[in-house]
């Protein structure tokens, strides 16, 4: 049995609450669908210290808040929603979820948001929590007097880096470029910190151990000269893939994989619109993802009452 | 005490009292931390369906956390949270680091059947 929705917004970070926000607002019946907990990728930030007019708090406290406003605007949120199947072409749109239920909608938010990209080498299953980790606040103390590697070449990379220099003995930082697209701030940092070490123009090969992580194998992308770096932790920071595999074939998506949208945030399929991390888009922040649902919520209105919907 | 909806232990003999009055047992051990609150949220979403499952949490940095810390399945840990998954009273499971929805139910459900 299907419920009918003027709104269905896939995915539960801070571009689709916002959304939910907007257009429950507008006293339009809202549904927000997430596959994980409410909150997206915020929930994993511990601090969050540039949201304007907050001056610190917690990614979870900052999406709690704002799933408390969209939930007391009206919005239906349903966290771990196991979505099967989402169809977005023509007028009916659709999304089935939890193992049965279905709801129609008149428009659809797409703001699935992103996933942190894995390396995809041998042994890296393999050593997750055992070595290899994706939060330097969460483990960084079990690398104490430890030497450690982080992979990548960006912000996330080299801050994190810095920080897990109060812990670890030695950081060999290996990023796949000669040059880093980090701001040149935190490059000069990394550079002028006497823990870090830096391997460039390295492509992952794989990690290595007997039931601990021990190294990391890698070769130079230009000379394939093979480097091996003994380390017991290795923390990748490697960016996200946006989370659009089930709208492959429905919207137009860029190379990528993102969702490709124009200044209104509209997608190539008339009363769908993308906000957030899965689009796309060059600064990937809170505030950009939240002012995203805005524009996007704002659109789906427009189109919905253009269509007499 | 972790602010959570699970139930908290807190003294060892909290811990055995758990283990010894419930067949199936789930203890996510951790902070209030990125890579823990995903698994939190992911048991007390669980907690209504699964209902021959007991879910419980206990704070990594507690004297209690000794507990798991020290259990054979853990060594070599390197990620927070531990998660130890007991039957009868034994370790039949333990994972280290965040833990989506899929692989939490992959593991109760091999080890302690799916819901009815």
């Amino acid at each position: 049995m299907a419920t009918d929705y003027d709104i269905v917004i896939l995915g539960a970070g801070p571009a689709g609450l916002t959304a939910g926000i907007y257009a429950a607002r507008a006293h339009r019946s809202v549904l927000i669908l997430d596959t994980a907990s409410v909150g997206g990728q915020t929930v994993l930030t511990d601090q969050v210290a540039n949201y304007p007019g907050v001056a610190t708090t917690s990614g979870r406290a900052l999406s709690q808040t704002m799933a408390a406003q969209a939930r007391a605007f009206g919005c239906t949120i349903v966290p771990f929603a196991r979505v099967s199947d989402v169809a977005v072409t023509g007028a009916e749109k659709s999304v089935a979820y939890r193992g049965g239920e279905r709801a129609r909608a008149r428009a659809v938010i797409v703001a699935t948001g992103g996933t942190p990209r894995r390396l995809g080498v041998e042994g890296e299953e393999r050593f997750v929590g055992r070595g290899i980790s994706f939060c330097a606040t969460c483990d960084g103390e079990f690398f104490t007097d430890r030497p450690i590697a982080v992979v990548g070449g960006g912000n996330s990379a080299l801050e994190e880096a810095v920080s897990l220099s109060r812990f670890a003995s030695r950081i060999t930082i290996v990023h796949e470029f000669d040059h880093f697209q980090a701001e040149p701030w935190i490059v000069a940092e990394a550079r002028g910190n006497p823990k870090i070490e830096f391997l460039l123009s390295q492509r992952v090969l794989g990690f290595a151990g007997d039931g601990s992580l021990a190294a990391l194998r890698s070769a130079h992308r230009e000379t394939g000269e093979v480097t091996e770096t003994p380390v017991e932790g290795c923390f990748v920071f490697i960016g996200y893939v946006p989370n659009s595999s089930m709208l492959e074939g429905q919207l137009k998506l860029s190379e990528r994989g993102e969702v490709v949208t124009d200044g209104a945030l509209a997608t190539s399929e008339p009363g769908v619109f993308a906000a957030g991390d899965v689009r796309q888009t060059r600064v990937r922040q809170i505030t950009t993802a939240v002012a995203d649902g805005t524009v996007a919520a704002l659109s789906a209105l427009d189109y919905l009452n253009e269509e007499g919907l | 005490m972790l602010a959570t909806n699970l139930e908290h232990i807190e003294t060892e003999a909290g811990f055995r009292e758990t283990l010894a009055s419930n067949e199936n047992v789930m203890i996510c051990c951790g902070r209030m931390g990125p890579m823990c609150l995903p698994v939190y949220d992911v048991m007390e979403t669980l907690t209504p369906d699964y209902t021959h499952v007991a879910f419980r949490d206990m704070a990594f940095d507690e004297p209690i956390g000794r507990v798991i810390r020290s259990l054979p399945e853990t060594a070599g840990f390197m990620g927070l949270p531990y998660t130890v998954y007991f039957k009868n009273g034994e370790v039949v499971a333990a994972t280290s680091s965040i833990q989506s929805m899929e692989q939490v139910t992959a593991i109760l459900d091999q080890h302690f059947g799916a819901p009815a």
